[in-house]
């Protein structure tokens, strides 16, 4: 077989590719989702549970919540899964979600390095920044405090923590050794703390799943600044001609459901529960009751 | 070397036991490879020929430019996709985002220019008496480029084998075009870069000695059918 033949096989063989996934395509409903999410194996059991029901094949991207937002705008998304309160609200004002849904929570812990350098533990959070960012100025070779830095919603509440306290965050990482920022996921993030024996912001469930390969302990688990709660919001069809709401507004209600809630509370990971349901614990998690875990109301009639 | 031996011993575990995730997506990978590798080829062999061939005003700047798109990073052309695809891009309406068309187009359009490039340098080394020779001998003007041809293909081979080696290899275009969905648009590379985040080294070595092992066997079969 010569080169040529060869190389018209080769392409007889990508078109064959290419014609053949096309037409296997179905219905198919795109969430893209926090990574929290995903990398604990949870959209992997509600996944299942809905395709059983319905119809049609979920695909799953998981990005940091910052981008989920930017392809749920651009309407690349049908079905966003996300945690940051502000910039959900402005998802739907702008007319790019339809509706937000709380259907998770659960908690950021501060982590740390076990022999706690800057005295964190028992603090409130925003006692415990205030103290790493005091220790760290004084002696960044032994106080450091790692942040996401990649614009996602772990690293959006860090930098609501530090507003709370009264400093811009954006403003430490150019001239202050202590704060650096990653620029990862949290996994990555976890890493580097880990090495670095640094401080970091992690959401519980992504902690529970790298207990036992770092050494960081959580330092600081209770205070209002760290609850995380966890929103569905379907992409609208108005904004956005094209997206499938039909399967978006089923696969929230099917979150929302009985059947869903139970899977977020029962889900657990070497015997550790890594998600709380939001129903029932509307008022705990700050969310109205017309938005806590009941059913949207359909799509709208125009789509 | 805890886990490079233990990455080593699960790959040949997983090859061995076929497990069936690590198949599919070691296929996924082969096939979409082998789409945007052709499909490039399709375009770039005929077209670095044509470049070869022809004298034109600005041929010099052409392949500078072509030459410097080598290096392109894979995340900006998965950008530069990414944005004429999306559904607010001037392509959305085709609906290749995140799928695994989507994705051969991405890979494509990442190694076009090192096929094209390297097919006028495989042009270009051909020893110019062979044209010399074949139209003293009373070749036409074709018959001398298909002899030229004829003497260039071991190194156009090579250039689609590079090709081929820096699509397989990417992880750029496939993360940011295919999103990474798994049973649908997961890869080896995508594959690694997930289980490397989630903290399984082991996994993703494995999963990386696989991606090696494949390149093997295309290289081996690619030599085999030349008859090296």
């Amino acid at each position: 077989m010569d080169c040529r033949t060869f190389r018209i096989a080769l392409s007889l063989l990508g078109i064959a590719l290419l014609c053949s996934s096309a037409a296997a395509d179905g219905d198919r409903l795109r969430l893209v989702t926090t990574t929290s999410l995903y990398d604990t194996g949870l959209l992997d059991v509600i996944k299942e549970r809905f395709e059983e029901k319905y119809n049609v094949t979920l695909d799953i991207v998981s990005k940091g919540t910052g981008i989920a937002i930017e392809l749920g705008e651009r309407g690349d998304a049908d079905v966003i899964m996300v945690h940051d309160k502000v910039r959900e609200i402005k998802f739907v004002e702008d007319g790019h979600g339809l509706e937000r849904r709380c259907v998770a929570y659960n908690y950021f812990y501060v982590l740390g390095p076990a022999s706690d350098p800057a005295g964190i533990r028992g603090l409130s959070p925003s006692e415990a920044f205030l103290a790493f960012m005091e220790k760290g100025r004084d002696d960044p070779g032994s106080v450091c405090f790692v942040s996401r830095g990649d614009n996602s919603g772990t690293h959006a509440r860090e930098k609501l923590i530090w507003n709370s306290v009264g400093f811009n965050a954006s403003e430490f990482n150019r001239s202050e050794e202590w704060y650096t920022e990653a620029g990862s996921g949290m996994g990555a993030t976890l890493v580097m703390a880990n090495e670095k024996s640094a401080y970091t912001l992690c959401d519980m469930s992504t902690f529970m799943a790298y207990q036992g390969q770092i050494e960081l302990e959580a330092l600081v688990t209770e205070g209002d600044e760290l609850l995380n709660v966890y929103v569905a919001i379907p992409v609208s069809p108005i904004t956005h001609p094209g997206v499938n709401c039909e399967d978006a507004m089923n696969f929230v209600d099917f979150l929302v459901s009985e059947e869903g809630q139970g899977i977020i509370e029962d889900y657990a990971v070497d015997g550790k529960t890594l998600f709380f349901k939001a129903a029932g614990n509307c008022d705990i998690i700050g969310c109205s009751p017309d938005i806590c875990a009941v059913p949207t109301s359909g799509c709208p009639a125009e789509a | 070397m805890d886990e490079i031996s233990a990455g080593l011993i699960q790959a040949v575990w997983l090859i061995a036991s076929l497990d069936p995730e690590v198949m599919e997506i070691a296929g996924r990978s082969l096939a979409i490879t082998l789409a945007s590798t052709a499909l490039a080829s399709a375009v770039a062999v005929p077209l670095g020929g044509l470049i070869h061939f022809q004298d034109f005003y600005g041929k010099r700047p052409l392949i500078n430019l072509i030459q410097t798109l080598y290096s392109l990073p894979t995340v900006i052309v998965g950008l530069l996709v990414f944005l004429f695809i999306s559904r607010s891009g001037p392509l959305g309406s085709l609906g290749l985002l995140f799928t695994p068309q989507g994705m051969v187009v991405g890979q494509t359009m990442l190694i076009l220019p090192i096929i094209i490039g390297l097919t006028i340098s495989a042009l270009g080394g051909v020893n110019p008496q062979i044209r010399e020779t074949a139209l003293t001998l009373g070749a036409t003007r074709s018959q001398a480029i298909v002899a030229i041809v004829g003497e260039a293909k071991p190194a156009v081979f090579a250039a689609v084998l590079l090709g081929f080696g820096r699509a397989l290899s990417e992880v750029g275009v496939a993360m940011m075009i295919g999103g990474n969905i798994r049973g649908y648009t997961r890869i080896l590379t995508t594959a690694i870069a997930l289980q490397t985040s989630m903290g399984n080294i082991e996994l993703s070595m494995a999963l990386g000695i696989i991606l090696l092992t494949i390149s093997l066997a295309v290289n081996l079969l690619m030599a085999r059918l030349r008859g090296d």
